[in-house]
């Protein structure tokens, strides 16, 4: 059309589908919305955003914490890269990372995933957790892996989960879990599923200490998660665009034949139907969590300091 | 007639040629007692071998048999009485979930209850027993009714799962069931849970959270449906009956695993055959599990709810770091 008169052909241009032989080692695939990069630092140096389809220098993204600088769309970023850009430097003091995954239903293949997604995700299961600092303000904190089998929940994510919430009573300080995860681990069980149970009964206990626990729902959280912790915030926070519900949009779609319609299931249809406290972006977290956090501190509270 | 499994056709089998040999011998006058009483052994033999050795995705098919008794035949042998409130104050009513006060041995109890139907009409009533927010809404409702008037609680899974269509995102699905968790885990009366068909993922749980949890001998009591497991696994939903042994979901496997506390028997071919029977023998563990925990401190009665959801999960643990920081853990922060 009218761009195309104006097209300097000798430019090289990179559109989606079209181009992608021209330059295949700098661009990486487009993401399926609902599921994960394969990798989050290409060996390229070029990223294309899956949202508007900009060709974004690598190291520029980086410097954005991973948002895309022209749509503001947030890539999903792995627990590690979570954590440097949220906590105080050197503050961070990592719990129960000895936990091992055991094979307890001799299930399919599920050894093999475990391997797999270690290697993948450099991590030994599919949640990080412990205390760390924000704006010199202590906390317990847990962060899901994406990277790391969905980030679904087994016994080890299931237990240290639990874990951090009871030792965060022990400690009298507030907890924020950071969930991104398909749900309950189908190559355990009811084992898994039974860990939504564990984590939510450790919720009300932390709930009945008065202390605060703050749910920041990231890009994607469906199933078991959704079912159990990352529904029961104080505070529920979200990033923009990302996708949460109990039902993924495929299975709605298979299951019930009904077309979802467009921007179910983001962050902003679940404020909209009142799911969700607070949208917050990216390069806000720190400051907002730091804010919240601060006005829950101990003194705060009227009447007694327990 | 009743609806018959493939497995089941031997017996069926079976039983139609004694049927024939004994109206053959009255139609004709000839006395063939000692072939029908040969072939009656053979029967009995048949369907001991049959029904002792189900297989999972047999036991599957079993616990969603049409005729499998819902929560409202078993209400009126269970319970002296059963008053059904309904709605969750807040958006409806939901009939895949019942709930309301009975009397139990003389004793009253709230009682929460998913419900499947029986006929396609029933079903989209129920919507195939599929609860959606409201009906978690409404259960945590009548239980929080049952702590705050001391009443033990006992509640009954039936359910593939909970409702999954655009409504039920709307009005919070994760965080409804998420709430009857919490809720469940918090209360100072005694609550036992049963499963009496089909224990389907998160949408079962809700209701999962008991002192005690009994399963009926042919339920099962699963993470995911085993057709959408295996469609995960093998990109192939007729595999369903090799990820039923996979996920080792029967009663049996969730006794072994320790997340069942007892079975409850089923006459053979499965509780549809004798609704009385089984209700009786429902009864009975129910009370026997009742009587017990009634003994207990409302303390204790949380404590150990806590303690048992506390003890799920199997994982390996090298280090005492976390022994010790456990100890540590209440100086520095």
């Amino acid at each position: 059309m009218f761009k195309d008169i104006f097209r300097k052909t000798k430019y090289v241009t990179i559109k989606s589908g079209q181009n992608l032989d021209r330059r295949p080692s700098e661009v990486v695939p487009q993401e399926e919305p609902g599921i994960v990069t394969k990798k989050e630092l290409p060996d390229g140096l070029w990223v294309k955003c899956p949202k508007c389809g900009e060709v974004l220098f690598n190291k520029n993204l980086e410097e954005n914490s991973r948002v895309c600088t022209t749509c503001e769309h947030h890539f999903r970023i792995s627990a590690t890269l979570r954590l440097k850009l949220l906590v105080d430097e050197d503050s961070f003091e990592e719990w129960d990372a000895d936990l091992k995954t055991q094979d307890s239903l001799d299930f399919p293949g599920y050894d093999e995933k475990i391997s797999e997604a270690q290697e993948k995700s450099g991590m030994a299961e599919g949640v990080l957790t412990g205390r760390a600092k924000i704006e010199g303000v202590p906390f317990v904190i847990a962060i899901n892996e994406a990277g790391f089998m969905m980030g679904s929940m087994g016994s080890v994510v299931g237990e240290k989960i639990t874990r951090a919430i009871e030792r965060a009573i022990k400690l009298r300080l507030p907890v924020v879990i950071f969930s991104t995860s398909g749900g309950a681990r189908m190559q355990e069980g009811i084992l898994s599923l039974y860990q939504m149970a564990k984590t939510s009964a450790a919720l009300g206990k932390l709930a009945e200490n008065h202390l605060l626990y703050i749910s920041v729902v990231t890009d994607p959280t469906f199933g078991g998660v959704t079912a159990s912790y990352a529904s029961l915030g104080d505070i529920m926070i979200s990033e923009p665009n990302a996708l949460i519900g109990f039902t993924g949009p495929r299975v709605i779609k298979q299951t019930m034949r009904q077309e979802l319609p467009a921007g179910a299931q983001t962050a902003e249809f679940n404020q909209e139907h009142g799911s969700i406290d607070l949208i917050v972006a990216r390069n806000q977290m720190r400051p907002v969590l730091a804010r919240l956090l601060r006005y829950h501190q101990e003194g705060a509270r009227y009447g007694t300091t327990v | 007639m009743a609806q018959l499994f493939e497995f089941e056709k031997p017996i069926a089998e079976l039983e139609l040629k004694i049927a024939e040999i004994q109206k053959f011998s009255a139609d004709k006058g000839i006395d063939l007692s000692q072939e029908v009483s040969t072939l009656e052994k053979k029967a009995a033999l048949l369907k001991k071998e049959i029904y002792g050795n189900l297989e999972p995705w047999q036991k599957v098919q079993i616990a969603r048999h049409s005729e499998r008794p819902n929560f409202y035949d078993y209400a009126p042998l269970l319970f002296e009485d059963f008053i059904e409130l309904k709605g969750d104050r807040l958006f409806a009513d939901d009939r895949s979930i019942a709930g309301g006060i009975a009397l139990f041995h003389g004793m009253p109890v709230t009682v929460i209850a998913q419900v499947k139907g029986k006929d396609t009409k029933e079903n989209i009533k129920r919507n195939f027993g599929m609860p959606h927010p409201e009906g978690y809404r409404k259960a945590v409702r009548l239980m929080d009714q049952a702590e705050k008037f001391g009443r033990p609680i006992l509640t009954f899974i039936d359910t593939p799962g909970a409702a999954c269509d655009l409504g039920a995102e709307e009005r919070g699905q994760g965080e409804a069931i998420a709430r009857c968790l919490l809720a469940t885990s918090g209360y100072h009366v005694p609550v036992i849970s049963t499963v009496i068909g089909e224990g389907g993922s998160g949408g079962a749980l809700a209701l999962g959270v008991g002192n005690v949890l009994l399963m009926l001998e042919n339920s099962f009591y699963s993470v995911i449906a085993p057709e959408s497991c295996a469609s995960i696994l093998w990109k192939d939903t007729t595999k369903a009956k090799e990820a039923a042994a996979a996920l080792k979901f029967t009663a049996q496997d969730l006794l072994r695993l320790g997340v069942a506390d007892e079975l409850v028997r089923e006459p053979q071919g499965g509780a549809h055959n004798n609704l009385h029977q089984t209700a009786e023998e429902l009864s009975q563990v129910i009370s026997k599990y009742l009587v017990r925990l009634r003994l207990e401190s409302p303390e204790a009665l949380r404590d150990q709810r806590y303690q048992k959801l506390r003890a799920i999960g199997v994982f390996q643990e090298t280090a005492d770091i976390n022994n010790m920081l456990d100890s540590d853990v209440s100086t520095e922060s």
